[in-house]
């Protein structure tokens, strides 16, 4: 027990130091807003953003030649009708079971939805058959296209995509003039039904015909990015995760303060989710592989299932003279087999928690430290987060 | 029962699960006891004659489950040539009916045959009726259907009728784990001795809930609700926990490549503020989990109880531990339904374990603190 503790200070210091540039960091303890996960369920049915006293300053992820608004980032859905941008939206912000999209009926103007989350942004839906952005005379393009976070254009893999690329080209050059910072997204969807060889070609052709096209226009170096995705598997939510992090302003700074928590408590991968669409906003810069995030997108399942059946209001809350537990939810998960391996969970503020996969030479004595360095990166969170 | 097979150091229950060829026995049987994923089931194949499958329970239970292949020309061979064979002996039969079944007349008279065997070979069993794919049924028009098809195979259960029991189920729901969950709850020969001697734990360690459960299956043994958590509004948080428990099992062996059926953990722990949540290990085949009211303190502490509460859970599982002295306290008390002296016994062993932990328990507090 006593040579723990004497190892904590000496792990704090670099993180400290590394991650934090402030010295003059406030020691009192705040308790963060009390709430279990349970509340974010009740988030869920009601996404509208209630009025907030308190502006949002660090986060809109605003782009330079946006004019003043709602102050909220938007992430336009785009792509040939029958492409699944509606099936998009519901599997990832609406928790809709992905076999149950087969019943949405077809979009006929924008759908826009917020998401009031770590960072508020909002998801607008567009039907298909109109070309907004050669259609100038009859929307204002102004009006959508300002504030934008990022263009997510849907491109159906299974079906014939000459035209899809044909319309993305157009609309990127018809962008480019005045919105030149947008980011494009292209999601390269429903490759679930198709084989892994299959794929990777098609997924090359995609890219190779986008950037000939647009370099035969005059437009090299355009930022667009590729990615396969599938609403029947985890792929759609990480390539969220990756379209959300381009917006996050302080994106690297999060990296850092993982990494050098991964480093100190010898964490084998670490992610920051937010727990209401499960995308993650950042991980440490180590390699990512799909299975770690889908054990711990499960993991938030079960977590939040549990929470919901024993997170009831009770009758009377019996205060066990003064004595609680945690402020904020905790949790881990030690594995049988293949030694010490380890999850661990922690909620750092209201939308975000922290999850960490751990092998066998983090061993299980050392939980303080883990939990006393997470307190530490929670604390910088609260800096970094200030809301 | 019980006093049928006590000589045997182990209880073979022999469980018969029967039923009109495509109604789903192997799909639910895979699910529960092979680690299925539900969308995985279709892969089946029909199954030829009977398959046998063993699955040992916490409470020297051993469950002798015969899936029986369905089709005619089986069901003919079960009823005349092998008739003493397969329906002697029988603890349980389970009997899936399909909703959707375009024959249902023919399945009842299936059915009827089926029971005068069973009346005629082993008087004593019971029968469970499964009523199955009630998910393609529509919500609203689920529990009439239900009732009203019970009513109708209730009549043909001639000298069952009176203790057959009914259920909804489906793979793609809870509804399969809250079936099975009674199932095997009528099985277990010491129940009420297990039940004894959680509330007595329960107690001790001021939990909100207890709930037993197998490791391999994720069904619910036996629970034990204490105070106000009796008016928690998930009613059916037991079926739901076997559930979340599996689909977790079935993630972790799908990313970290490790069997399903040997993918268990050995804690979990869930602290917030309104509740705390642990699952751990309590005896070879069982797993416990607990709600415990906020407290960092009772928490350390009713793990350790649980740590030793162990032990008296292991003599439980005579199979695992021949303690000839242990097995004839138990069966005693099994004849006299929880005599007075094991009572004390087991209750003065986890008093102690109570003193120790809560010690324990402020020992590390002190520290936390210093």
């Amino acid at each position: 027990m006593a040579s723990s503790y004497l190892t904590v200070p000496a792990r704090r210091h670099p993180e400290n130091g590394q991650g934090q540039s402030n010295d003059s960091r406030s020691r009192r303890f705040k308790p963060a807003a009390q709430l279990t996960l349970l509340r974010y369920l009740q988030d869920l049915q009601d996404a509208e953003v209630p009025p907030s006293p308190v502006q949002p300053r660090f986060h809109t992820g605003r782009m330079p030649n946006s004019k003043d608004g709602d102050d909220k980032p938007r992430l336009l859905l785009m792509g040939q009708k029958r492409s699944g941008k509606s099936s998009i939206s519901s599997v990832v912000f609406h928790k809709l079971p992905p076999s149950e999209t087969l019943y949405i009926e077809t979009t006929t103007r924008i759908k826009k939805d917020s998401m009031h989350s770590f960072m508020d942004f909002q998801i607008w839906d567009f039907p298909g058959q109109v070309d907004f952005a050669n259609a100038a005379n009859l929307f204002d393009v102004d009006s959508i296209f300002n504030e934008i976070g990022a263009l997510i254009w849907v491109i159906d893999a299974q079906d014939d995509y000459f035209d899809a690329i044909a319309r993305l080209n157009a609309t990127i050059l018809n962008l480019q003039t005045t919105y030149p910072n947008i980011n494009v997204e292209v999601f390269v969807h429903k490759v679930d039904g198709l084989s892994e060889d299959y794929k990777s070609d098609l997924f090359r052709d995609i890219i190779q015909r986008v950037q000939d096209d647009l370099s035969d226009n005059g437009y090299e170096n355009a930022p667009v990015s590729f990615y396969q995705t599938s609403i029947y598997d985890h792929s759609i939510f990480e390539a969220f995760s990756k379209v959300i992090q381009k917006l996050i302003p302080q994106l690297p700074t999060l990296e850092a303060l993982l990494n050098s928590l991964c480093a100190n408590c010898r964490i084998q991968k670490a992610y920051l989710f937010d727990v209401l669409s499960k995308i993650y906003i950042a991980t440490d810069t180590s390699p990512t592989d799909m299975a770690s995030y889908e054990i711990c997108s499960d993991y938030i399942d079960v977590i939040v299932d549990i929470s919901e059946i024993y997170g009831w209001d009770r009758p009377e809350e019996e205060d066990s003279g003064g004595e609680s537990g945690n402020q904020d939810a905790e949790s881990l998960i030690r594995l049988e087999k293949k030694g010490n391996n380890y999850l661990y969970l922690r909620e750092i503020n209201k939308y975000l928690a922290l999850i960490c996969l751990m092998s066998e030479d983090s061993p299980a004595e050392k939980k303080a430290l883990i939990d006393y360095n997470v307190g530490v990166f929670q604390e910088a969170m609260k800096q970094v987060f200030p809301r | 029962m019980s006093t049928l097979n006590s000589s045997k150091r182990q209880k073979q229950r022999k469980v018969l699960l029967m039923g009109k060829s495509g109604a789903g026995k192997s799909s639910m049987r895979s699910i529960v006891f092979s680690n299925y994923v539900a969308k995985d089931v279709r892969r089946l194949g029909a199954t030829i004659d009977v398959e046998h499958s063993n699955i040992k329970f916490m409470g020297n239970l051993m469950l002798n489950l015969w899936d029986c292949g369905g089709q005619d020309g089986f069901m003919e061979n079960y009823l005349h040539h092998q008739r003493e064979h397969v329906f002697g002996s029988v603890a349980v039969l389970i009997f899936v009916f399909d909703i959707e079944s375009r024959e249902f007349q023919a399945d009842v008279i299936n059915y009827a045959n089926i029971v005068s065997a069973l009346e005629e070979c082993s008087p004593g069993a019971k029968i469970f009726c499964l009523i199955h794919k009630m998910d393609l049924v529509q919500t609203k028009l689920r529990q009439p259907l239900f009732e009203e098809r019970a009513e109708y195979i209730r009549a043909a259960s001639e000298s069952f009728r009176d203790s057959v029991d009914f259920f909804p189920t489906s793979i793609w729901d809870q509804t399969l784990y809250k079936a099975w969950t009674q199932i095997i709850y009528f099985l277990i020969p010491n129940a009420s001795t297990i039940e004894t001697l959680l509330q007595q734990l329960a107690e001790v360690i001021d939990a909100r809930e207890l709930i037993l459960y197998e490791r391999t299956t994720c069904l619910m043994v036996t629970h034990v609700t204490r105070g106000i958590e009796a008016q928690n509004p998930f009613t059916d948080r037991f079926e739901r926990i076997s559930s979340i428990l599996k689909t977790h099992k079935q993630s972790i062996a799908k990313h970290t490549g490790i069997p399903a059926g040997s993918a268990n953990f050995a804690e979990m722990q869930i602290k917030t503020g309104r509740f705390m949540f642990f699952i751990t290990r309590l005896t070879e085949n069982t797993n416990l989990a607990a709600s415990i009211p906020p407290s960092e303190q009772g928490f350390n502490a009713a793990r350790i109880n649980i740590l030793l509460a162990r032990q008296k859970f292991a003599e439980l599982d005579i199979a695992t531990k021949a303690r000839p002295g242990i097995q004839e306290v138990f069966t005693r008390s099994a004849e006299a339904d929880g005599t007075m002296g094991n009572e004390t016994v087991t209750g003065s062993g986890l008093q102690a374990g109570k003193g120790k932990g809560a010690e324990y328990g402020a020992g590390l507090s002190g520290t936390m603190t210093a």
